[in-house]
C-alpha cells in the first residue's frame, strides 16, 4: 500500500496548479456534483446555526386557532394539527439532524478507530476478540440494533446518538484494521522500531495518521445513513422525543391520516430528510473519489 | 472445503450466542419492567401481586437463569410466552413470518430486474449524461427514507384512485394481490435497487478495463455479447454479495415500510413488540433476524463457489 500523493493525482487530472484557490476551483469544476453536495450541506449546517434568526415563528408554539392550515404567506409550508409552524420545525429540525448525524458518526468513528488500531497492531488474542464482537454487532441490521438500544436506553437526544453509533463501530473498525494491518508490515514502521519508538507512539503517531484518508471517506458516506436512521428511529416513536422537532418525527405524527388531508405535513419534512442525505451522499461520493483514487469508478 | 465449511458453521453459532447474550442483557438494563408498566397503567399498587406476577413471569430470578431457561427452551423449541397476548410467542410469530418474506422477496426481485441492467447501462455509457442521470438517480434511491417513499405512493394512490390500498390477508383477485404486495415491495426496493445499480456500474467498469474484454472486441464479438456474456458474467460476484447483504439487511426498510402500509409482518411486530416492553416476542425476533443474516452470509459465500469455479474454499 503506497501513500497517495495528492498534487501529483491533480496534475494528472489536468489542474493547471495545486495551490491554494485555484486547486479548489478546479476540484469545484470537477467534481460539480460533489460541489452541489458541499453548498447542500453547507446550507443545513447554516439552517441550524440561524435557525432562530430565520424562522418568524417558535418551532414548539401551539396555536389551535391555526391547526392544520395550508401553506400560506403567513406560514409558507403551512402548520400541523397543534398550529405549530411547519417551516420552523423544520429549520429547528435541521439541529437535531446534524446534532445526531455528526454526533454518532464522530463517536461511532472515534471507537472504531480505537478498536481497529489496537485489532490490526496487537493482532494476538486481542484481535481475536475484537473480531468476533464485531462479527456479532454486524449480524443484526443498523435500524434493528438502534431499536433494541433505544429501547433499552430509554427515548432521548444522547441515547438516539448511542443507539445510532454503536452499529458504526464495526464497520470502522473492519476498515481501519485491515489498513493498520497493511500499513505495520511497511518499511517506515520498521525503521521506528528501529531507532526505538515505542509501540504505543508507532501506532498512534505513524500508523493512524495514513489511516486517515479512508476513514474520512468512511464517515462521510455514513453521515447520510445516520441521519436516515435517527428519521426511522424518530418515525417510529422511538427517537428524538416530543416536542423537539425532529423530521422523522414530523412524518410519523403526520402519517397515513394526514395523506388526504394536509398533504403538506408529508411533503416537507421528508424533502428535508431526503435533500439532507442526498447533499451528503453527494459530497460523500466526490471525497471519496479525491481521497481514495483506487476505489474510483 | 468439509473444514472450512465446519468452521463457519462454528464461527456462526458463536455470533448467534454472542447476540442472545447482548439482546437479552440489553432488554434487562431498562429501568422498570413489565410488571412496572402494567401496574403504573393500573394506577394502584398491591406489593404482593406484583411479587405474584413476577414469580408467573420468572422475573424474581437471576438474570442467568432467566437466561438459561430462554436459551434451554430455544434450543427445544419453546419460545416462551407473549407477555402482551399471553399466547405462545411462536404463534404469533410464525404467521407473520410468509408476509414478510413475499415482501422481502419481491423486493430483492425489483431491486435485481431494475438495478443490475441499469448498473450496466450506466458502466457502458461511462461520462455520458445518461451515466450521470442514472447515478443521480440512484443516489437519490440511498437518499429517500422509504417510509417516505411509501407515504408519496399512498398520496399519489388517493390523487388517482381516491383510494389507498389497505391490507388484505386473503386478496381476491390476483391485482388485488399484486397491489398489496408489490406496491410495499417496491417503496422498500428501491434503495437496494440503487445499491444494486451502483454496485453493478463500478464492478462493470472495472472489468470492461481489462484485456481479455479487449480481445473479444477484437475478434469481432458485438457489443451486446461484450457487455453481457464476457463482462456482466465476471461483474456479477460483488453484485451477488450485495443482493445476499441487502436480502438480510432488508429487514431495516420493511420495518419502516410494513408500518406505512399496516402491514401485519414480523417486521412491523418487533416495533410494537419493543414499544409493550414484549421482551419474549422482541428477543425471539430479534434472534430471528440474526438468524436471516448469518444464513445469508453464509449462502453468499457458498454461492461464490458455484457461479466462480475459481473459488474453492480450502483449510
Amino acid at each position: 500500500m503506497d501513500a497517495i500523493n495528492y498534487d501529483a493525482e491533480l496534475k494528472r487530472a489536468g489542474a493547471h496548479s495545486t495551490h491554494g484557490w485555484r486547486k479548489l476551483t478546479f476540484l469545484a469544476q470537477r467534481y460539480m456534483l460533489g460541489t452541489a453536495g458541499l453548498i447542500i450541506m453547507i446550507m443545513f449546517v447554516l439552517a441550524a446555526v440561524l435557525a432562530d434568526v430565520i424562522c418568524r415563528f417558535s418551532p414548539l408554539t401551539v396555536d389551535s386557532a391555526h391547526a392544520l392550515s395550508a401553506p400560506n404567506s403567513q406560514h409558507w409550508m403551512g402548520t400541523d394539527s397543534f398550529g405549530r409552524d411547519v417551516w420552523s420545525r423544520i429549520i429547528h429540525g435541521a439541529r437535531i439532524s446534524l446534532a445526531v448525524g455528526i454526533g454518532s458518526t464522530a463517536l461511532g468513528s472515534s471507537i472504531g478507530v480505537a478498536v481497529g488500531l489496537a485489532s490490526g497492531y496487537l493482532s494476538g488474542w486481542v484481535d481475536l476478540v475484537f473480531q468476533r464482537i464485531t462479527d456479532i454487532l454486524q449480524a443484526l441490521p443498523l435500524l434493528v440494533l438502534a431499536l433494541v438500544v433505544t429501547a433499552a436506553l430509554g427515548p432521548s437526544l444522547p441515547n438516539v446518538i448511542i443507539a445510532i453509533a454503536i452499529p458504526l463501530i464495526p464497520t470502522v473498525a473492519r476498515v481501519i484494521r485491515a489498513n493498520t494491518l497493511a500499513l505495520r508490515e511497511l518499511p517506515f514502521v520498521e525503521a521506528a522500531k528501529s531507532i526505538g519508538m515505542s509501540e504505543m507512539r508507532i501506532a498512534l503517531r505513524h500508523v493512524l495518521p495514513n489511516t486517515l484518508a479512508p476513514l474520512i471517506v468512511l464517515a462521510t458516506a455514513q453521515l447520510g445513513s445516520t441521519i436516515l436512521t435517527e428519521a426511522s428511529l424518530s418515525f417510529l416513536g422511538l427517537g428524538i422525543p416530543e416536542p423537539y422537532p425532529s423530521w422523522g418525527r414530523m412524518l410519523s405524527e403526520s402519517a397515513a391520516e394526514y395523506v388526504r388531508t394536509a398533504p403538506w405535513l408529508v411533503i416537507f419534512p421528508g424533502v428535508a430528510i431526503s435533500l439532507a442525505v442526498f447533499g451528503t451522499n453527494l459530497f460523500g461520493d466526490a471525497l471519496r473519489d479525491i481521497l481514495d483514487p483506487r476505489q474510483r469508478g | 472445503m468439509f473444514a472450512y465449511i465446519v468452521r463457519r458453521l462454528v464461527l456462526m453459532l458463536v455470533t448467534l450466542f454472542g447476540i442472545s447474550v447482548i439482546i437479552f442483557v440489553l432488554l434487562r438494563i431498562v429501568p422498570g419492567n413489565i410488571v412496572d408498566i402494567l401496574f403504573a397503567a393500573a394506577g394502584y399498587v398491591d406489593p404482593a401481586d406484583k411479587a405474584n406476577l413476577e414469580r408467573e413471569l420468572g422475573l424474581d430470578q437471576s438474570i442467568v437463569m432467566q437466561y438459561l431457561h430462554w436459551i434451554g427452551g430455544l434450543l427445544r423449541g419453546d419460545l416462551g410466552y407473549s407477555y402482551v397476548s399471553e399466547k405462545p410467542a411462536l404463534d404469533e410469530i410464525l404467521p407473520r413470518i410468509p408476509i414478510t418474506a413475499r415482501l422481502a422477496g419481491l423486493a430483492l426481485l425489483f431491486s435485481a430486474s431494475i438495478g443490475i441492467p441499469l448498473g450496466v447501462i450506466s458502466a457502458v455509457n461511462q461520462g455520458t449524461r445518461l451515466d450521470y442521470i442514472l447515478r443521480v438517480v440512484s443516489l437519490s434511491g440511498l437518499s429517500l427514507p422509504s417510509f417516505w417513499l411509501g407515504l408519496l405512493i399512498l398520496m399519489a394512490s388517493v390523487a388517482l384512485f381516491g383510494t389507498m390500498p389497505i391490507f388484505n390477508p386473503n386478496p381476491q383477485s390476483f391485482g388485488e394481490a399484486l397491489a398489496i404486495y408489490c406496491v410495499p415491495a417496491m417503496a422498500v426496493g428501491f434503495r437496494s435497487a440503487a445499491l444494486t445499480m451502483r454496485i453493478t456500474r463500478s464492478s462493470m467498469l472495472e472489468i470492461l478495463r481489462q484485456d481479455y474484454i479487449r480481445t473479444a472486441r477484437a475478434k469481432g464479438a458485438s457489443e451486446r455479447a461484450v457487455n453481457y456474456h464476457h463482462a456482466l458474467k465476471n461483474a456479477i460476484l460483488p453484485v451477488i454479495t450485495v443482493i445476499g447483504i441487502e436480502a438480510a439487511f432488508l429487514i431495516g426498510g420493511l420495518i419502516v415500510t410494513e408500518t406505512v402500509f399496516n402491514i401485519p409482518g414480523v417486521a412491523r411486530f418487533l416495533v410494537e413488540a419493543i414499544r409493550w416492553r414484549d421482551y419474549p416476542i422482541v428477543q425471539n425476533l430479534v434472534m430471528l433476524i440474526a438468524l436471516v443474516v448469518v444464513v445469508a452470509n453464509f449462502t453468499v459465500d457458498m454461492l461464490y463457489a458455484v457461479i466462480d469455479p475459481r473459488i474453492r474454499y480450502t483449510d
